[in-house]
């Protein structure tokens, strides 16, 4: 977009480019304040924590077959429910697979699902909530009973439905997921959009003439984008949770497939004796959810003034 | 004049940051005896941040020091926390800009008034009401008795402020700060609360520290006014004195006003010289 | 020009006429005359000041003008024909707007830049980047203002954005709601003196609205009290000085206005 700006970068340090009081191009002033925003989430070392789990946790998905030790659906049963070792890091299954690795190439699942239903789930929420916040009257009485019915229903048993109509399935798992995660967003959009209609600055774009198509999504959907960003890294926990949930009740991931919700219901049999089978996706589980939470709730304070 | 009641030698009021400190308020010194003194200058001077060191009511960031803060022979640097609740509101009370903020909106305002009272004078329930009801007379409140039942959202926002200083006054305070007291009310409202302060402070013979951006408001209300800028008072100057100022600052601040007596084309914008950063205060005006 | 003259202002072509307009919140029993019966002309080239106190309808009144409230009744012509209760593209470009709280009044993510090339591109200007370089001059900024975000700016050069947002697509008009009164006095007389000089460079005409007697005065030649809805009286500027005032409410007011004097 400017490679001049960064000419100018190297030729002076990449920090004082960012401190520069004038910034010389609209990318060089993006940049500064995303500088800005990068070193306050700095100071939160919960934040930081939970980031470099997410980061940890991608780059394993990303590179599996390299970190993997074993053929995740090689099964050897004369291996068969070894306690962790040098072999086997985080031992075996039922089934004598390595789970380490299983794990890891689980991660990449996990990931996808996460990824894909807040893709499907925050643009369908706030166009939904916007559109209905700002325009209002019938536009929004038929919006929200439409968003009101699905929040009736549990988000779990929703996607329940959804996967016993459409058969189970990762692919399924994902649209279920979206479905039940899209309204509460739409609500918190048009609850922002509420207030944001009725700013002077909504008034001023107004006055210049502009269409309520442009003033959506040019001026009010920015405004929305960082509570929705916020809200949906904090609802990844329950997107992973709820993915889990459906795997575990073998209506997500099907065997043999590493998901951490089949391979934590797979291990439930033994759990009392050869725990770690069933404790270690758990954990994983545990850990991706809560490394969410912790960067969510830090974005919140640098994204949204209010709780700042 | 006898004994000044608040006495203010060399106050700084430091901000920590993560990067570096801030000073809002730049050692400052100055007095308020039995009079109404009045505090200008525009937003960051620090003029707010002083009347609530005061009381001690900064935020956690501020480091408050000073060579003198004392009031009535107490040194509040030195008063414990539980002091200071002691003094708070019962010997000097604060007066906010919106009284929409300050009264608890889930309250009757005469139960407001009430409990003001009872928190620093032991009297009965009764007692106490009379007591809230001869104040909210004393605040030309016209029923009282319907007023003293209203919850803070049914009254308007100059009753409102009334409201307040009956509720601040009704321990007998011997220091009152008033920090933008009527900004928010119109201004005919603004000179029926101002009359009604006046009166109070008069009558009861207390101080009044009195904080505001309108230098002609100042210039008639107050006995003596302290002109801020960046964190110093730049000029301590009797109030009928004050259009005759002979600090710049306070000059400029004067001349970029628009004016009702006369025509003028373009206002004067003030510029601002480095070194009054750290000049002396400019004590004008016969001292009384 | 002897602007301050209220006949000779009259006799120059009508830019707004506003007759009979009204404004009524809520509905039955409930229902609050906002603004009630208001008529008024405005010249070319003319400051005209609405003055009351808050909640007696003159930000009402311009609300309705600009178009951001279509329910009134009455008639608001500009060059003496009509405009649409639900206001076109080709009205917001003679007509624009500076709100009370600069702070409010900028999206606090647009860039300097992106808030001026927005009315550019909706009215199809040509050459938007030397505009948006000549109205930064303009308002004295200057160019190297473009790429800040509101939040680094302070009071007054919001509201010379704010200024400058208005004045790029080069109205007529423009509505002056209370533009200074959420400023330091210092910075208050900046942006009275930029709409000064604004005005004669542009052969702008200004509605303005504000509760400070002395800021209307200063920028207005004629000025009408407003309470309850209900215009008062017009005086010229020249009379407000003078404290020549017909209605005893306006006395009041104008007495009130000078200062602190204790009620007897």
């Amino acid at each position: 977009m400017a490679p001049q700006p960064i000419d100018q970068a190297n030729g002076r340090g990449l920090k004082a480019w960012l401190a520069a009081p004038v910034p010389s191009s609209p990318f060089q002033a993006r940049m500064q304040q995303l500088s800005l925003k990068w070193w306050r989430l700095r100071a939160n070392p919960a934040a930081m924590f939970g980031l470099a789990v997410i980061v940890l946790i991608a780059l394993v998905a990303l590179f599996a077959p390299l970190v993997a030790t074993h053929d995740i659906y090689a099964q050897d049963l004369t291996m068969r429910l070894q306690r962790p070792s040098a072999a086997h890091w985080f031992g075996t299954d039922e089934l004598g697979r390595d789970i380490f690795s299983r794990l890891v190439f689980g991660a990449r699942i996990t990931l996808y699902i996460a990824l894909l239903t807040a893709v499907i789930a925050a643009p369908l929420g706030l166009i939904v909530g916007t559109t209905s916040g700002y325009l209002g009257g019938w536009v929004d009485i038929v919006l929200m009973r439409i968003v009101d019915i699905f929040l009736a229903f549990p988000s779990l048993v929703l996607a329940l439905a959804f996967v016993a109509a459409l058969g189970p399935g990762i692919d399924h798992a994902i649209i279920a997921i979206a479905l039940a995660a899209w309204p509460p967003i739409a609500r918190l959009a048009r609850a922002e959009t509420l207030s944001i209609r009725k700013s002077d600055y909504i008034a001023a774009v107004r006055l210049q003439g502009a269409s309520p198509l442009r003033i959506i999504l040019g001026h009010v959907v920015p405004m929305c984008i960082p509570s929705v960003v916020v809200r949906i890294t904090l609802n990844m926990a329950s997107i992973i949770l709820t993915a889990a949930g459906l795997g575990f009740l073998g209506l997500g991931a099907q065997p043999p497939s590493p998901e951490w919700g089949a391979m934590l219901a797979s291990g439930r049999e033994f759990i009392l004796t050869n725990g770690w089978i069933a404790g270690i996706p758990g954990l994983a589980i545990l850990v991706t959810s809560l490394a969410f939470n912790l960067f969510g709730d830090g974005l919140r304070d640098i994204l949204d003034p209010r709780h700042g | 004049m006898d004994k000044p009641l608040l006495e203010v030698e060399d106050l700084s009021v430091t901000f920590k940051g993560a990067h570096r400190s801030v000073q809002a308020v730049r050692g400052i010194s100055f007095s308020v005896g039995r009079e109404k003194v009045g505090i200008v200058g525009e937003s960051g001077s620090g003029k707010s941040l002083t009347g609530r060191t005061i009381l001690k009511l900064t935020p956690k960031a501020a480091t408050i020091s000073a060579r003198k803060l004392s009031f009535d022979g107490i040194d509040l640097i030195a008063a414990s926390e539980r002091q200071m609740r002691g003094i708070r509101g019962n010997r000097i009370s604060m007066i906010l800009q919106d009284p929409k903020f300050s009264l608890n909106p889930l309250m009757r305002v005469g139960e407001q008034i009430t409990e003001a009272y009872r928190l620093h004078h032991k009297v009965g329930g009764r007692e106490a009401e009379a007591r809230a009801l001869a104040m909210l007379e004393a605040v030309k409140i016209r029923d009282p008795a319907r007023v003293f039942r209203l919850y803070p959202h049914e009254v308007s926002g100059g009753m409102g402020q009334r409201i307040m200083i009956a509720m601040m006054l009704i321990p007998e305070p011997d220091l009152i700060i008033a920090d933008e007291p009527t900004s928010a009310l119109d201004v005919t409202i603004r000179r029926q609360v101002l009359s009604i302060l006046d009166e109070l402070v008069t009558r009861r013979g207390a101080g009044l520290i009195f904080i505001s951006h309108d230098l002609n408001l100042v210039a008639d209300f107050c006995d003596r006014v302290l002109v801020m800028y960046a964190g110093r008072i730049m000029e301590d100057i009797p109030a009928r004195e004050l259009r005759n100022a002979r600090h710049p600052y306070t000059r400029a601040l004067l001349d970029s006003l628009p004016r009702l007596d006369r025509q003028t084309d373009m206002l004067q914008v003030p510029s601002r010289d480095p070194a009054w950063l750290d000049g002396p205060t400019l004590q004008s005006g016969s001292r009384a | 020009m002897n602007a301050s003259d209220p006949v000779m202002a009259a006799s120059r072509p009508a830019t707004l006429t506003v007759s009979h307009l009204s404004v009524v919140f809520g509905r039955g029993a409930s229902a609050l005359k906002a603004v009630d019966d208001v008529s008024f002309t405005l010249g070319h080239g003319e400051a005209f000041g609405l003055i009351g106190e808050s909640g007696c309808g003159k930000s009402t009144v311009l609300r309705a003008l600009a178009g951001l409230n279509s329910e009134y009744g009455g008639t608001i012509a500009f060059h003496d024909r009509e405009v649409p209760h639900k206001r076109d593209k080709a009205f917001f470009r003679r007509v624009q707007m500076v709100f009370q709280d600069p702070y409010a009044s900028l999206h606090p993510r647009k860039m300097v830049q992106n808030v001026l090339a927005e009315p550019l591109k909706i009215h199809g200007f040509d050459r938007p980047q030397e505009r948006i370089d000549e109205i930064l001059i303009a308002v004295g900024l200057g160019p190297s203002f473009r790429y800040r975000f509101p939040h680094e700016l302070s009071g007054g050069q919001r509201q010379r954005v704010a200024i400058a947002r208005a004045l790029i697509i080069e109205p007529e008009l423009l509505l002056l709601d209370e533009p200074t009164s959420a400023l330091d006095v210092s910075v208050q007389a900046e942006i009275l003196n930029l709409l000064k000089q604004l005005r004669r460079d542009r052969d702008l005409t200004y509605l303005m609205v504000s509760h400070d007697l002395a800021v209307v005065t200063h920028l207005c030649e004629r000025v009408a009290m407003m309470s309850e809805g209900r215009i008062l009286e017009e005086m010229s500027a020249a009379d407000v000085r003078a404290g020549r005032a017909h209605q005893p409410y306006t006395r009041e007011f104008l007495e009130a206005s000078v200062g602190y004097r204790p009620i007897a």
